[in-house]
């Protein structure tokens, strides 16, 4: 696994000269991945599928639930690009935005069987469960989680964790399935927000006011240097764009990160709970931890 | 995050304005994000601009007929304008009009 | 004794074992099959001090992933109608929520295991979740919500939610009452077990005398349902699209079978 972590941000003139993705909405990071002119997007806003469950609870309803799929091909070839809009409802998924990423990803897998070789992008702005539709929420994140996995033996599933909302709750589940990851620096990656850790367990467990503390734990820095995630992007829409497309042409790997299970292993044995390293000591600490017995299944 | 509009039941607005600048096609912009709202265009052959509004803010209907009126009075679009809002000011629901209207044209 | 722990006990045959002292394993005859039932319950001696009290933590993600992914690896050259069923009984106050957890990955634990649930599933074992106690949040996505088959007690202390209500109540600005009211005009917000049975996830609701302690009729009686699942998962779908189709989701899920209708007619 490639971490490119180093010099991205010593490039000044590429951050001088750069167009930023994440300030992008999802409609337009989803179009600006793909070849120009080859977009078209599937249950956009004039089908008008909203989710059924909002305006019972005085909340205004969003055309398209807050995912964008947009069909089109990517460096030529056949590409579903998936993205989670997070300004509606934090970004959280709900039924109707649930089923049309794990619907998204159920008909790729069926293109590569009938021999359309079709990858998956996934664009990971989501704080999870929306908590509105709190059970119909958690039934179709193990709906994506399920379609995902289906996807992944046949073509890559690459996730993409650009901006600073982040991808938490059930979603970083289906994050830690993609077949790769590419983070920016300001994209974070963890189950439980910060927030949510000092609400259950106590601000002296998780203080959610320090941002410092937050990145060096969730951030795409930290989770590419210990190789949670695979490549470290700059928030530019080219450089995305090259980084997904090189994702996708490296082809589905032998064994998954989660398929990993000696190597989980060892990262566990490698940290002793009671003293725990210093998040920026923690790549050296698996760095020296090797797998043990369990991988090659 | 959730429930920033606790009680408050969605409300529907209609209107509907003199137009006769039939759109060329529909149009989508906007989000239903704070501050900001969504709007759909469909054309329309009657000359009339159709607009409903969906808001979760109580007490600015008043607001919204001025704001809509002077818009439709300026730019005369026939359609069926649907809006969802998220607390938009009057600027932004100005701005995003304009988008849509600028977007069906192209 | 949690309720994890009492019925995978009650349910075995045999010796209980133990991957790690939070991840039990038993082995159960069902019929003509020798099904794998697998629990997490609470450690309170466990290293990881937020994951004691049975909350799906790093180590707990991993032991599950190891527990199916080993009957998975044992059973690799039977032919797929022999192929043991995995029972996830599911007892989980929800996923480990502390600082460690963050810095390691929880986030990658969970998704190992729930990659080797889907993986058993994939591969013809039946996998079936039996709720007799919390099914809450990530927990529950990775111990339970990847099975073809959901049975749950029809009993006042099985909560299956996205948020345990003290929680939801604090992030909502809600008292519990007004939660309580909430869920009975939103049916996915509900926290009553019957209402969740109507989402088309349950596959049945099982009404037994004890669902603290269970008695032997009430042994009996989730052996044969649980029989009776394995015999509908072995004919039923690899994947998980059996949640759209029963009659409960046909009305309560009509916007995701609307979204897979029309996503797949304008697919192409």
């Amino acid at each position: 696994m490639t971490s490119r972590t180093h010099d991205v941000y010593a490039d000044w003139r590429a951050l001088l000269d750069r167009a930023s993705f994440i300030e992008l909405g999802a409609r337009a990071r989803a179009v600006a991945l793909l070849d120009t002119g080859t977009a078209r997007e599937l249950c956009g806003p004039f089908d008008r599928i909203e989710s059924p469950w909002l305006e019972p609870q005085g909340v205004v309803p969003e055309s398209d639930d807050g995912v964008i799929v947009v069909k089109g091909r990517l460096d030529g070839r056949p590409a579903v690009v998936i993205a989670v809009e997070q300004a509606f409802r934090g970004g959280g998924v709900g039924e109707v935005s649930g089923a049309k990423i794990a619907a998204a990803l159920s008909l790729a897998a069926g293109d590569n069987r009938d021999g359309t070789p079709t990858a998956a992008i996934l664009l990971l702005e989501t704080g999870g469960v929306r908590l509105e539709e709190a059970n119909l929420g958690l039934a179709t994140v193990a709906e994506v989680c399920s379609a995902l996995l289906e996807l992944r033996p046949l073509q890559p599933v690459i996730g993409v964790i650009a901006g600073a909302l982040g991808c938490f709750g059930g979603m970083s589940i289906a994050a830690g399935l993609c077949t790769r990851l590419i983070m920016t620096r300001e994209g974070r990656l963890g189950l439980d927000g910060p927030q949510v850790i000092e609400s259950e367990a106590g601000a002296a467990e998780f203080d959610a006011s320090d941002h410092p503390l937050i990145w060096s734990i969730d951030g795409g820095t930290q989770r590419t240097g210990t190789a949670l995630a695979d490549t470290l992007v700059l928030d530019d829409v080219t450089a995305i764009r090259s980084a997904v497309i090189d994702a996708v042409a490296q082809g589905v790997p032998a064994e998954h990160r989660s398929q990993r299970l000696g190597e989980l292993r060892a990262h566990l044995h490698a940290v002793d709970p009671a003293d725990p390293p210093e998040p920026s000591g923690l790549a050296a600490a698996w760095a020296t931890a090797s797998p043990q017995e369990g991988d090659a299944q | 995050m959730p429930d920033l509009t606790r009680g408050t039941p969605v409300r529907t607005l209609n209107y509907e304005f003199p137009a006769d600048r039939p759109p060329a096609r529909r149009a989508h912009t906007g989000v239903v994000g704070s501050g900001d709202l969504e709007v759909l265009v469909t054309p329309e052959p009657a000359p009339v601009a159709r607009v409903r509004v969906r808001t979760s803010v109580d007490g600015f209907d008043t607001v919204w007929r001025t704001v809509l009126e002077r818009f439709f009075a300026r730019h005369r679009v026939a359609g069926n304008f649907e809006l969802n809002d998220f607390g938009a000011t009057p600027g932004v629901v100005t701005l995003r009009l304009r988008q849509a209207i600028e977007e069906s044209r192209t | 004794m949690s309720r994890g722990r009492k019925w995978t006990g009650a349910l075995a045959d045999g010796d209980v074992a133990a991957v790690i002292p939070s991840v039990i394993t038993a082995d159960l005859t069902l019929g003509g099959d020798t099904a794998r039932l697998v629990a997490v319950v609470p450690d309170p001696d466990s290293p990881y001090r937020r994951a004691r009290a049975g909350e799906v933590g790093l180590a707990e993600g991993l032991s599950l992933a190891e527990a199916v992914t080993r009957v998975v690896t044992e059973d690799a050259r039977l032919p797929d109608e022999r192929r043991r069923p995995v029972i996830a009984v599911v007892d989980v106050p929800s996923q480990a929520y502390g600082r460690l957890e963050e810095l390691l990955g929880i986030h990658h634990a969970l998704a190992v295991a729930t990659d080797a649930y889907v993986t058993a599933r994939t591969a013809g074992h039946p996998v079936i979740a039996l709720i007799v106690g919390t099914a809450l949040s990530g927990g529950f996505l990775a111990h339970g919500a990847q099975a073809g088959q959901i049975l749950a007690l029809d009993d006042p202390g099985v909560v299956i939610h996205a948020m345990h209500k003290e929680a939801a109540a604090k992030v909502t600005r809600r008292t519990i009452e007004e939660l309580d009211e909430l869920g009975r005009r939103i049916l996915p917000l509900s926290y009553a077990v019957a209402d969740w049975a109507q989402l088309g996830l349950c596959d049945e609701l099982l009404d037994v005398q004890d669902a603290g302690d269970p008695t032997p009729e009430d042994v009996q009686k989730v052996k044969a349902a649980l029989a009776a699942a394995v015999g509908r998962a072995r004919q039923g779908p690899r994947d998980l699209s059996g949640r759209l189709t029963s009659p409960s989701a046909r009305h309560t899920r009509a916007a995701s079978r609307r979204v897979h209708e029309a996503l797949a007619a304008q697919w192409r």
